[in-house]
């Protein structure tokens, strides 16, 4: 008998994909709170039975695209990337990885300043996903940002010296460590307010769609947003779920579970823990992945951007990652418990992908360290560039204010005062 | 012309210009609008330009500014200003900051609009200005308008506009018709943005304000006429940037000055107002600045205690 509950009732209203996720994970449920916590074992089988639900579903719709997606999966041998893609992620995670680490060094000397939020241990999540986006697909970020803009593929020295603030960082210095900017890179930023971020890339999303439909271009760009667990109890989160899946955006929600937010630890301030469930709560697919292991986050991102691509609505993935460091460098990181993060260190997302590639023979410790050396310079030559910059001029303090900068009215002399040359030198009056 | 249908024809030019233009808020598409102020446009336009959204300001005003990082241009509608404050983060925070924050790489040719201030009986949470709020935030342009005029012409400039803009609108002059000349008809008129406009010119005593309280001004100077007090209404139109060219100007000319406001006191429009001039026209002032605002209290509701809220 079908009651208001029954699934015979949700299938109704929800759609295929939607549906099916809510009625093949309703068996599976997790032991207790604590075994959600970073136990590996226990995810790791429901992870991979997650990933075959949402391959089942994929394969049932209707979609022509989806048998392409099987075949390949069939065609090619058991290991999950190739030899170039390997070493492609083991670099892009090395540079996240070393990037921050300098950033730590050069803000204990002095040269780095405010509030600096580093991403050591979370590599896998930025480089799974990042790494299958193209330049014209989007990236929204929070304030921990800088390997989000690195893996899209802004360049170290640009970021480095807008950490410096010198004029030479890829927002001449205006926007700092937590509002990394790139319009040619198209990360879209960087906010400082958690959750702002989500709503602005679901606006990036529902321009791809309507560029799509009403300007007739043939655009299959998606956004990726990025965020972490304390955003998932806030307002614009559920509002940007509901609006994603509505108005069917090409939009990937990935949070970044890192357990804590600064200290509040996810599971004292959520209800339900579970933040993939939310997902089909709102009428999308809702995946969680073990975020340590970037290969198994790169099958998820496969899945989820190619769904995106074909018009079938956002996804949500929850990636169960950890922070190396504190929540910013100012945080002494008193609150976590030394096993729990002993635990994690010993899932090195970086480490782990090393031993995949050398068993798997697909690359050998030399050309890892040859790697690693690359990048070293790399980042050395980008602290060197953002120390011989300049700092911006005193012209550029109104500078960038208005796109239109007759916005600055009109001066005593009733001209515009954007036409008094004098204007941006800071000599005249604002 | 009504406003109403100035406001209407604005946008309904834009978005015929501009493919890139659409429209989003609650029931502006099959309702007809609200305020009916974007009557037609979901018929004529379809439901991909013209968006119905849910009850989420910060959720649908975030998609705005997504979509004008990304280039479209949207025009979001408030309900009313007041309901902006659930959304006042993305207007302020992702929309005015975002030029400077990446230093000119993204600008946001957005236009927050929608019905500001004091309407008839709604209580003190549908009654207020937001005027001097997002006016003291850099990186927006704020615009009040007039008449049916200073409607058509500022919309269409605020839609063109490559910067975000708030457009505060007046539930009550919504209905109000005024002339309108063949030149504000045309397609492409637009007015500047941050100029304002000398109602009508006077000698003894500047007046200056914005929005409806203009009417009100005008009435007031002719009755000023009437007892040999020759007044000059300046309508602002403008709030963000200021135009305190023409303002010190007149008050030069006429040496006395009275800055009129629905909104709050304290930190008002009229306040920077005063400013400016105490701080460029301080010789030629014959007298204290005098600042006619809004109560000082939430609106109430009975109808007398509303009248003596306002300016009267």
């Amino acid at each position: 008998m079908a009651t208001a509950f029954s699934p015979t009732k949700l299938t109704a209203t929800v759609p295929l994909h939607g549906s099916q996720e809510n009625r093949l994970l309703l068996p599976i449920r997790l032991a207790s709170p604590s075994s959600f916590l970073g136990s590996t074992r226990s995810l790791t089988i429901n992870s991979s039975r997650r990933l075959n639900h949402a391959a089942n579903a994929a394969r049932r719709s209707p979609i022509v695209g989806v048998q392409e997606i099987v075949k390949e999966k069939k065609a090619t041998n058991s290991l999950l990337i190739t030899k170039e893609e390997g070493l492609e992620l083991y670099e892009d995670m090395i540079l996240g990885r070393s990037f921050e680490d300098m950033c730590a060094q050069m803000y204990y000397r002095g040269k780095m300043f405010g509030f600096v939020h580093l991403y050591n241990g979370q590599e896998a999540v930025s480089t799974g996903f990042i790494k299958l986006l193209t330049k014209t697909d989007s990236v929204v970020s929070t304030y921990r940002d800088h390997v989000h803009a690195l893996s899209k593929g802004v360049s170290a020295r640009a970021v480095m010296s807008e950490l410096f603030g010198k004029v030479t960082g890829c927002c001449r210095g205006q926007g700092g460590s937590m509002h990394m900017f790139s319009k040619e890179h198209n990360m879209l930023g960087g906010f400082a307010f958690i959750g702002e971020g989500i709503p602005v890339a679901t606006g990036a999303a529902f321009t791809s769609k309507y560029k799509r439909e009403v300007l007739k271009q043939n655009c299959e760009d998606v956004t990726v947003a990025f965020f972490g667990d304390g955003t998932c109890n806030n307002g614009q989160f559920y509002e940007c779920l509901n609006m994603a899946a509505l108005y069917k955006l090409p939009i990937i929600f990935v949070v970044e579970n890192n357990l804590w937010a600064i200290g509040m630890s996810h599971l004292r301030s959520t209800s339900d823990p579970e933040i993939w469930k939310k997902g089909p709560a709102f009428g999308m697919p809702g995946v969680h992945v073990d975020g340590m292991d970037v290969l198994k986050v790169r099958q998820v991102a496969k899945e989820a951007v190619t769904r995106a691509r074909r018009g079938e609505g956002p996804t949500l993935v929850e990636c169960e990652t950890y922070r190396f460091r504190g929540h910013s460098l100012a945080d002494p990181d008193e609150l976590r418990d030394a096993a729990e993060k002993a635990k994690y260190a010993a899932r090195d997302p970086i480490t782990a992908l090393k031993k995949y590639l050398v068993e798997n023979k697909l690359a050998n410790e030399g050309e890892l360290k040859s790697i690693e050396k690359k990048i070293d310079e790399l980042v050395e030559e980008a602290v060197e560039f953002a120390d011989a910059s300049p700092q911006p001029g005193r012209s550029q303090l109104l500078e960038n204010v208005f796109a239109d900068p007759k916005g600055f009215g009109i001066g005593p002399d009733g001209r515009y005062r954007c036409e008094d040359p004098k204007f941006t030198e800071g000599t005249a009056q604002v | 012309m009504t406003v109403r249908d100035a406001l209407n024809s604005a946008i309904d030019e834009e978005m015929s210009a501009d493919p890139k233009v659409f429209v989003m808020g609650e029931e502006v598409g099959q309702y007809q609008g609200a305020y009916k102020i974007t009557k037609g446009l979901l018929e004529k336009y379809g439901p991909e330009r013209v968006y119905d959204t849910p009850i989420t300001e910060a959720g649908f005003t975030g998609i705005g500014v997504g979509a004008a990082y990304a280039g479209l241009k949207p025009v979001v509608e408030f309900m009313t200003f007041n309901f902006s404050m659930q959304a006042i983060d993305h207007i302020i925070n992702s929309a005015a900051k975002s030029n400077y924050m990446s230093a000119g790489q993204i600008n946001v040719p957005i236009v927050f609009r929608g019905p500001n201030g004091a309407a008839a009986g709604v209580g003190a949470q549908h009654s207020q200005c937001y005027a001097a709020w997002y006016a003291s935030v850099p990186g927006l342009k704020v615009l009040a308008p007039y008449s049916a005029e200073d409607a058509r012409g500022l919309l269409k400039a605020a839609i063109r506009d490559p910067d975000p803009v708030v457009f505060l609108e007046n539930e009550l002059l919504y209905g109000e018709s005024f002339p309108i000349s063949e030149e504000a008809l045309d397609s492409s008129f637009c007015l500047p943005i941050g100029k304002a406009k000398i109602e009508r010119e006077g000698k003894d005593v500047t007046i200056t304000t914005f929005s409806k309280m203009v009417g009100f001004a005008l009435k007031a100077a002719e009755k000023l006429a009437e007892e040999g007090i020759s007044a000059e209404v300046i309508n602002l139109r403008s709030i963000r940037p200021l135009d305190r060219a023409t303002i010190n100007a007149s008050v030069r000319k006429t040496s006395r000055l009275v800055t009129v406001e629905e909104g709050f006191p304290q930190h008002g429009v009229c306040a920077e107002i005063c400013a400016s001039v105490v701080e460029e026209s301080f010789s030629y002032l014959d007298a204290p600045v005098e600042r006619i605002a809004g109560a000082d209290v939430p609106m109430p509701y009975a109808a007398n205690l509303e009248r003596l809220a306002l300016p009267q």
